[in-house]
């Protein structure tokens, strides 16, 4: 079952449309909301958190509309993006103080539990000034987390992070929504969506790009057109060999290099190796051309 | 009412205000206010009306506003400014809950910081409890009151409270307010010195209502504005990264 349903959503500010016309439904599990920065992902979660009315469209969280609906707070927990919390609290005080707002039986037990899910509980009596980026983090999922939330939304939450701090927080996320809750979240980095989570939101000026899961998503990545950059002894003679493959649609040479297009990313980057010992070449370089998400995503957009 | 008042809120909300840099701004006018009375009883001026003009003209115009602007911005603007509200709003309090409470706080501080000075200015000034004590004190009380109900709301409405509150202030209640005798039915500072000069009754105060319209428009502006406010902290919305 879905918990979170948009039907043909929109947002603009006077002229400036953020958020264009999206559709969907995300259920149970994790989900990644990806998409370059200014894509309008903080615009969709803070409409989905009740933080901003839709200008158009239908919007229900657990079947109600967010929008002026406070009590929406006692399913859905959210973690935004805003470094600023109330910095002069110790960690423990402000889930507790969390705790207390949503009127929990226990909230010392609560806020204990939340508490040890991040793995703060040695430096929860800190005060929050004194910790960094990835610490207030982890203490403001504790806080959304307290009162045990059915649906969680993290705007851009592994920012900050350094790398082992990332994968712990992955592998909360993970467990939670394998635990049966909604995990929606934001990130404009494609490595952290894909470890993360198997369905995807793309979303790219607005739009809803590609819609899905990843591995799907990905393969229709990979199977696009590819272009490599081929540093050679020979850039010609490999050009003049590689023109006669299938899956190589255009060769150029360039005063970097041999800059090849291919249409199968996978059978170009297996026969490479052989075609080069074959004719003698010696291979010295090569890097992907296109790689960066903006090129991902301009395809995926493409029409 | 005690069930609209959220103890964690209150408890947050105190300690947030009292611990910003700008807090020690509450103590510095109603201190200015104890050490000039002090003086001036000590100088014995000739002038009779000196502890009405010190406690009604100082206090009300400049030590009562100046201090519930500040206090009236600080307890919610500051965050709603800085961003941590959202960690209160993402909770299922009632945004009713979150205005009255903070506007409480606010109260109570300002109170703290400007009626007991009042009082303790005009024990000393009139050397006891008398009518003129007893009637700034009142005043100051009423005047927290309604004060703080339209910064409340000045701080939901806009990022620049205090700049707004100050040209009401200054533009309004210390231009107009002179110069323009309607003007003096929509004052703050009137609706104080009319509640002051009920029990005071004394003219060197310069008010110029009766207590019966200072009630009701005193009433009246405060339940407007912070029913207003609450309404404005319900459609509280934040900006995303629009494209």
């Amino acid at each position: 079952m879905s918990t979170i349903e948009l039907r043909n959503v929109s947002r603009w500010y006077g002229n400036v449309v953020a958020i264009n016309d999206i559709s969907m439904s995300v259920g149970s599990g994790v989900t990644g909301l990806l998409g370059p920065n200014g894509a309008g992902k903080s615009t969709l979660l803070h409409m989905i958190a009740g933080f901003l009315p839709p200008s158009r469209g239908e919007l229900t969280v657990a079947g109600q509309p967010p929008w002026r609906n406070a009590g929406l707070f006692r399913t859905v927990g959210l973690v935004p993006e805003h470094p600023s919390v109330y910095a002069f609290l110790t960690g423990a005080e402000f889930v507790r103080a969390t705790a207390r707002l949503h009127e929990l039986p226990d909230p010392d037990a609560a806020a204990r539990r939340a508490i040890g899910i991040v793995q703060m509980a040695d430096t929860q009596d800190r005060k929050i000034t004194t910790y960094s980026k990835g610490m207030r983090q982890r203490i403001k999922v504790a806080a959304a987390l307290v009162h045990n939330p059915e649906v969680l939304l993290l705007d851009e939450p592994f920012n900050g992070m350094d790398p082992r701090q990332r994968l712990h927080m992955m592998d909360l996320l993970h467990s939670l929504g394998a635990s049966g809750r909604t995990i929606l979240f934001s990130s404009h980095i494609l490595e952290e969506v894909e470890r993360l989570s198997g369905t995807i939101q793309v979303m790219v000026a607005g739009r809803l790009a590609a819609s899905g899961d990843f591995r799907a998503i990905r393969r229709l990545m990979t199977s696009r057109p590819h272009v490599f950059l081929v540093r050679t002894s020979d850039d010609r003679l490999l050009g003049a060999t590689l023109i006669g493959r299938p899956a190589v649609t255009g060769v150029e040479l360039t005063p970097r290099g041999l800059q090849v297009r291919t249409s199968d990313y996978g059978t170009f980057t297996r026969e490479l190796a052989g075609l080069t010992r074959d004719a003698n070449i010696r291979l010295r370089e090569l890097l992907p051309a296109d790689e960066s998400l903006e090129s991902v995503f301009a395809y995926l957009i493409a029409p | 009412m005690s069930g609209i008042i959220n103890g964690t809120v209150a408890k947050i909300t105190f300690r947030a205000t009292m611990g910003r840099k700008r807090a020690f701004l509450f103590a510095i006018t109603p201190l200015i206010l104890l050490v000039v009375t002090a003086l001036l009883k000590l100088a014995n001026p000739e002038r009779a009306s000196w502890p009405a003009d010190i406690l009604g003209v100082f206090g009300f115009s400049v030590v009562l506003p100046l201090t519930a602007l500040i206090v009236g911005t600080s307890v919610l603007g500051a965050e709603i400014d800085d961003g941590s509200i959202v960690h209160l709003l993402a909770t299922p309090v009632r945004r009713s809950s979150v205005i009255i409470t903070k506007f409480a706080v606010a109260v109570v501080l300002t109170m703290i910081f400007v009626a007991v000075p009042e009082l303790l200015a005009g024990l000393i000034a009139t050397g006891g409890v008398t009518r003129l004590a007893v009637g700034v004190f009142a005043g100051a009380i009423a005047g927290s009151v309604i004060y703080n109900a339209v910064f409340v709301l000045v701080s939901v409405l806009t990022t620049r409270a205090i700049a707004v509150g100050l040209l009401y202030l200054l533009v309004w209640e210390g231009l107009l307010g002179n110069l323009v005798s309607g003007a003096s039915e929509l004052s703050v500072g009137q609706y104080s010195l009319g509640v002051a000069n009920s029990i005071a009754r004394d003219p060197a105060l310069n008010a110029h209502l009766s207590l019966g319209t200072v009630v009701v428009a005193g009433s009246v502006v405060t339940v407007a504005a912070l029913a207003l406010a609450i309404r404005r902290l319900g459609a509280f919305s934040l900006k995303g990264d629009a494209a």
